[in-house]
């Protein structure tokens, strides 16, 4: 299942009206606890405005008078409605309650996988394609106006960022990121050189990375067949990959789980197929 | 009068990229005050799968958004599907500010509309050339 096709449970914390509040103590303890395990939590009390309903369903945990949850059903008929009572429990139960409601509606489980994509900005990106160009993993695509579209996001490798020092324009962000303008900081000039020069130090790699990677692992190829010992084979490997890891900020656990070279060759074939045919349909509207 | 602007907290669950110490103040103060708030385990993780959620949490009126970086939020909800309204939104940086300061920001209720509206000369330039007949 792809990681779109998932509703989302709505957690409300009801502090209302016939409900008892929890201590400010017990409050936060049951927030972070739900947040931790990843679901969107509405902490509804009687001060202040929240997001408005949509179609999503709700559950509704409080502290309701008698200890009984009170069946509650939207007036419209458009939302269903659960309700939890919570008197006496504490935040890793609430936790494991909720969790089985989620479970049994077939709702978003969170925290398999860790949130690590490329994410435009519109506001500098010129369309050029050389990101749906690099990449090897079909992270990319183009809409159906022609525009840079991150697709795939979960097909995208933890933790690198090389494509964002492929974009001119620093136009690509990773918000959990380590350091600017790629965490979302704002762009400086001094930063749009640095960006500029990246793509120069890939460049001095033979104009491309990948073509410089296939080399690479070639030669390693060669060096594994005569080399015995497994342990020094790999060492070997990885010394090869580090440089290149360094001129890319490409984490080495990536380029060691690189497909073999015929398979990179086909796939940024393929990917420059997709830049330039996107390219074309820009030219053509 | 106007109404007060609605507060969104991110957890950013997935990554320690926000200073833990700054989240559990603010989100401490938050349950304290007694206000009303949304709160999500982690925007990137609910943009990434176009999460429905983000379009309710984009309407509804003027926000003020605890997380981080003001661009990388509104590419988010973008990427989402789920445009943050400029004039009405406040992205509160919790890798940059204190969270006393978060915190008060969150409890003046006045909101300073912050995310970035301009393009970039290149994206204008990009956008004139694709026009031109
Ligand atoms: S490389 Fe940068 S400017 Fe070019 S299409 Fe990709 S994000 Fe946009
Ligand atoms: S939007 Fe920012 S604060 Fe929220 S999860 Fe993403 S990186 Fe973390």
């Amino acid at each position: 299942m792809s990681i779109r096709d998932q509703s989302t449970l709505r957690v409300i914390l009801y502090e209302g009206a016939d409900a008892q509040p929890l201590d400010s103590g017990g409050t936060y303890a049951v927030m972070r606890s739900l947040l931790e395990r990843g679901f969107a939590v509405t902490r509804a009390s009687l001060g202040g405005s929240v997001a408005p309903a949509d179609r999503t369903e709700l559950l509704v945990l409080g502290r309701f008078a008698g200890g009984h949850a009170p069946r509650l059903e939207d007036a419209q008929g458009r939302v269903a409605v659960e309700s939890l009572d919570i008197t006496g429990l504490d935040a890793d139960a609430v936790a494991g309650r909720v969790e089985s409601q989620r479970e049994l509606r077939g709702a978003a489980r969170h925290g398999e996988w860790r949130p690590w994509f490329p994410v435009i900005d519109y506001d500098r990106c010129t369309n050029c394609m050389q990101c749906l160009s690099f990449c090897l993993f079909g992270v990319y695509g183009a809409d159906s106006a022609g525009r840079i579209d991150v697709q795939s996001p979960d097909q995208c490798k933890t933790n690198c960022p090389a494509c964002s020092r492929v974009c001119p324009e620093a136009a690509i962000m990773f918000p959990k990121y380590k350091a600017g303008p790629i965490n979302g900081d704002v762009v400086t000039a001094a930063d749009l050189g640095r960006e500029r020069m990246k793509v120069d130090i890939s460049a001095l790699l033979g104009g491309d990375v990948y073509a410089s990677l296939r080399q690479r692992s070639d030669d390693a190829k060669v060096r594994f067949s005569k080399e015995r010992d497994e342990k020094k084979a790999l060492a070997e490997r990885q010394k090869c990959l580090t440089k290149l890891a360094q001129a890319g900020d490409i984490p080495a656990e990536v380029l060691m789980s690189l497909p073999p070279p015929d398979e990179i060759l086909r796939r940024a074939q393929e990917a420059k197929a997709k830049a330039a045919a996107a390219l074309q349909a820009q030219t053509t509207t | 009068m106007s109404e007060a602007p609605r507060i969104l907290y991110c957890h950013c669950a997935y990554a320690q990229v926000v200073p833990e110490e700054v989240k559990a103040a603010v989100l401490h103060r938050l349950c304290a005050s007694g206000v009303a708030f949304d709160a999500v385990a982690d925007l990137c993780e609910m943009a990434a799968r176009r999460d429905t959620t983000l379009q309710r949490l984009a309407s509804g009126g003027a926000v003020k958004i605890a997380a981080c970086f003001p661009r990388a939020v509104k590419g988010l909800f973008h990427q989402a599907g789920a445009d943050l309204p400029a004039d009405r939104v406040e992205v509160l940086n919790m890798r940059t500010l204190s969270a006393e300061a978060v915190c008060q920001s969150l409890e003046g209720g006045v909101l300073t509309p912050n995310l970035p509206v301009e393009k970039s000369p290149a994206a204008l330039a990009a956008a004139a050339s694709r026009t031109k007949p």
